[in-house]
């Protein structure tokens, strides 16, 4: 079982990762649209790459309303 | 299709569908790539009308409104049907809004039915302003057995057996309520008649036509007048089927149009772009000889089809990129916000046709369309049959205010006569939108005479209702405007919106001051934020009831500022 801290973290990670951002620049309670630079669209993209590292199925309505990352590893933390 | 002309009302036309069409196919409905739901027109009857006898017995009687807050599913759809069966008005309600604006949105419109899908129950319930609801009878969708559900029905459950009583509609009766904005101060509910459905249906599907076989993949919000109309009239009323998916992630949106060889979508330009630049994407992958081939086979495509569509054609020249779509796709259907012309010319050039058009929910769905005789990027094609558009006070290049005349356009604001006597006018509807006749009767468009913008995503945002979120601000006044209406511009795309602050005398714009603008900001979702600041070194002018003159403060900061002198966020 995944600690929320770890969850958090690895978010982070691999949010960075994908876009390409350094991830000392990423901290948890930023909104995610602006420190990655994306849209809305994009998010899915994101959402697609953490469902397959945690093995876990975010319905698109978990995720509404979302913009930090602190939350959305909140979201994906409940379902681990 | 049905000969619509000799319906009243939605009611009426719907059931005659149902039965006439009873053994096609009309719902799909897929949960990513697992098929939840396909039902037949008769099906789908079956399991409506123990749903309008249920609500029958519970007093909905005709003319009650009846609110519907879910996603695209076929829940919407048979909800709908039974409310129209009962003679009800419907209220559909954008399920993207807050739960208090849903609250807000409900007591505006005095809905006594309120159907709902459990996550979005779940955040009403949990609202402030909740134990204030004053909906009678509410129905949930797919909540988990045994949860709190404060006194809600669960929608599956809700059904008596015997027949329900069909309750004829007149033309002039009211069918829906559709809120063309939210929710601040003035919420903006059009009343639409039933009359305004059947002739918009009528003409849409005078030049886009649906037959069963057709597959319509419904991805717009059905709450949104577009896919109201071709995700759900237009279609059963053909006989046509409407393909309903659970998740918005790309490549199950992919997967679907092959998985359902599908004919028609609606999509916003937001996401049009975004097909094109993964398409671009693929392209650019290609071996140079591959691409050459491709480059060649699409210019080849481009003359032959430069005056209208040859879809067996295009198909064959380009059938990897049609393959990619399914294989049947006529048209990419899109609307509601700015289409950059290159996009379209893009997908035109493939074989895939992008229709755009023009309308306001206030017109019921559209105004225009492109019909394709020949393919226009640069346009918004021309009125559809039955409307008459007009260029008001048109300036030396011809443009002028758009208003529109038509059988589709909405009764009345619902509850806001004076907004209302300032919409219509002589029976003209005056759109805000500036806009000029081109050769062939295309109408271009220019951009807005109103304060407002309208996103990518097709949302329209109306400044005064984000201002909520600033209240308190430490300022002395502030006020939120559409960058183009201070600043106006004869295009549309890129609408922004910016926050004009009046400082306390002696107060500096300090870190402090803007960290507290851009966490309010961060408040709102990502499609509503203002995109910068500028700062007023004048009191606003006012009314006498002390209201802010907007107008007259845009004209004021757009004749002395500069568009420049906006600081971004």
């Amino acid at each position: 079982m995944e600690t929320a801290e770890k969850t958090l973290d690895e978010i982070l990670t691999l949010a960075a990762g994908h876009f390409k951002v350094p991830r000392e620049k990423l901290s948890p309670d930023e909104d995610f649209f602006k420190a990655l630079g994306i849209d809305s669209l994009q998010t899915l993209d994101l959402l697609t790459k953490l469902e397959n590292h945690f093995r876990v199925e975010l319905p698109d309505y978990e995720l509404q309303g979302v913009t930090d990352f602190r939350t959305l590893a909140a979201r994906i933390q409940a379902r681990l | 299709m049905l000969d619509l002309r000799q319906y009243t009302c939605l009611g009426a036309a719907l059931r005659d569908a149902l039965d006439r069409f009873s053994s096609e196919i009309c719902l799909i409905e897929a949960d990513r790539d697992r098929e939840k739901v396909r039902l037949t027109y008769s099906d789908f009857k079956e399991i409506a009308l123990p749903l309008a006898r249920a609500l029958e017995d519970a007093d909905y009687d005709a003319g009650d409104r009846a609110a519907i807050i879910m996603t695209n599913q076929s829940k919407w759809l048979i909800s709908a049907y039974a409310l129209f069966y009962c003679g009800g008005v419907l209220v559909p309600l954008d399920y993207k809004l807050t739960a208090a604006e849903h609250l807000q949105l409900l007591a505006h419109s005095k809905s006594k039915v309120l159907i709902v899908e459990y996550h979005l129950w779940r955040a009403i319930m949990q609202s402030s302003e909740f134990q204030n609801i004053g909906t009678k009878i509410v129905l949930v969708t797919e909540a988990p057995l045994g949860v709190e559900l404060a006194g809600a029905f669960r929608w599956e459950d809700f059904k008596r057996k015997g027949a329900p009583d069909f309750v004829m509609r007149q033309k002039d009766d009211v069918a829906c309520i559709v809120y063309s904005s939210g929710t601040g101060g003035r919420p903006k509910g059009c009343v639409l008649t039933h009359e305004n459905y059947l002739e918009q249906c009528r003409a849409l599907t005078a030049w886009y036509p649906f037959w069963p076989g057709v597959r319509y993949l419904s991805i717009l919000p059905t709450n949104h007048a577009i896919d109201f109309m071709v995700g759900f009239i237009g279609p059963f009323v053909c006989g046509a089927c409407v393909v309903h998916l659970r998740t918005l992630r790309p490549e199950f949106v992919r997967d679907a149009f092959v998985r359902y060889r599908i004919t028609y979508v609606s999509l916003v330009p937001m996401i049009v772009k975004n097909l094109e630049r993964g398409l671009r994407a693929k392209f650019d992958e290609l071996p140079s000889w591959k691409r050459a081939f491709l480059d060649a086979m699409i210019a080849v495509n481009r003359a032959l089809t430069r005056r209208r569509p040859k879809v067996k054609l295009s198909r064959m020249l380009l059938s990897s990129v049609h393959r990619a779509f399914g294989g049947e796709l006529l048209a990419l259907i899109t609307g509601g916000a700015f289409m950059e012309p290159s996009t379209m010319q893009f997908f035109y050039d493939l074989g895939i046709p992008v229709v755009n058009g023009y309308g306001l929910t206030e017109a019921g769905t559209a105004l225009t369309l492109n019909d394709l005789k020949p393919f226009r990027a640069d346009t918004v094609g021309k009125p559809l049959p039955g409307v008459e558009l007009r260029i008001l006070n048109p300036d030396a290049e011809g443009v002028g205010e758009v208003a529109a005349r038509s059988n589709t356009i909405m009764s009345h604001y619902l509850d806001d006569p004076e907004l209302t006597l300032e919409t219509i006018v002589d029976g003209w509807l005056l759109t805000g939108d500036l806009g000029r006749f081109e050769r062939g009767g295309h109408l271009q468009l220019f951009g807005r005479k109103k304060n407002m913008i309208v996103t990518e995503g097709g949302k329209n945002i109306y400044p005064e209702d984000i201002e909520t979120v600033f209240d308190g601000l430490s300022v002395k006044e502030y006020s939120v405007f559409a960058a183009n209406y201070i600043w106006p511009k004869k295009e549309l795309g890129r609408e922004k919106l910016v926050l004009v602050l009046r400082l306390e005398q002696n107060q500096k714009f300090d870190g402090k001051l803007q960290e507290e603008i851009s966490s309010r900001n961060r408040r709102l979702p990502d499609f509503k934020r203002v995109s910068g600041y500028l700062i007023w070194d004048k009191d606003f002018p006012r009314t006498a009831s002390m209201k802010i003159k907007r107008e007259a403060l845009a004209e004021e900061v757009g004749k002395t500022a500069d568009r420049k002198a906006m600081v971004g966020l």
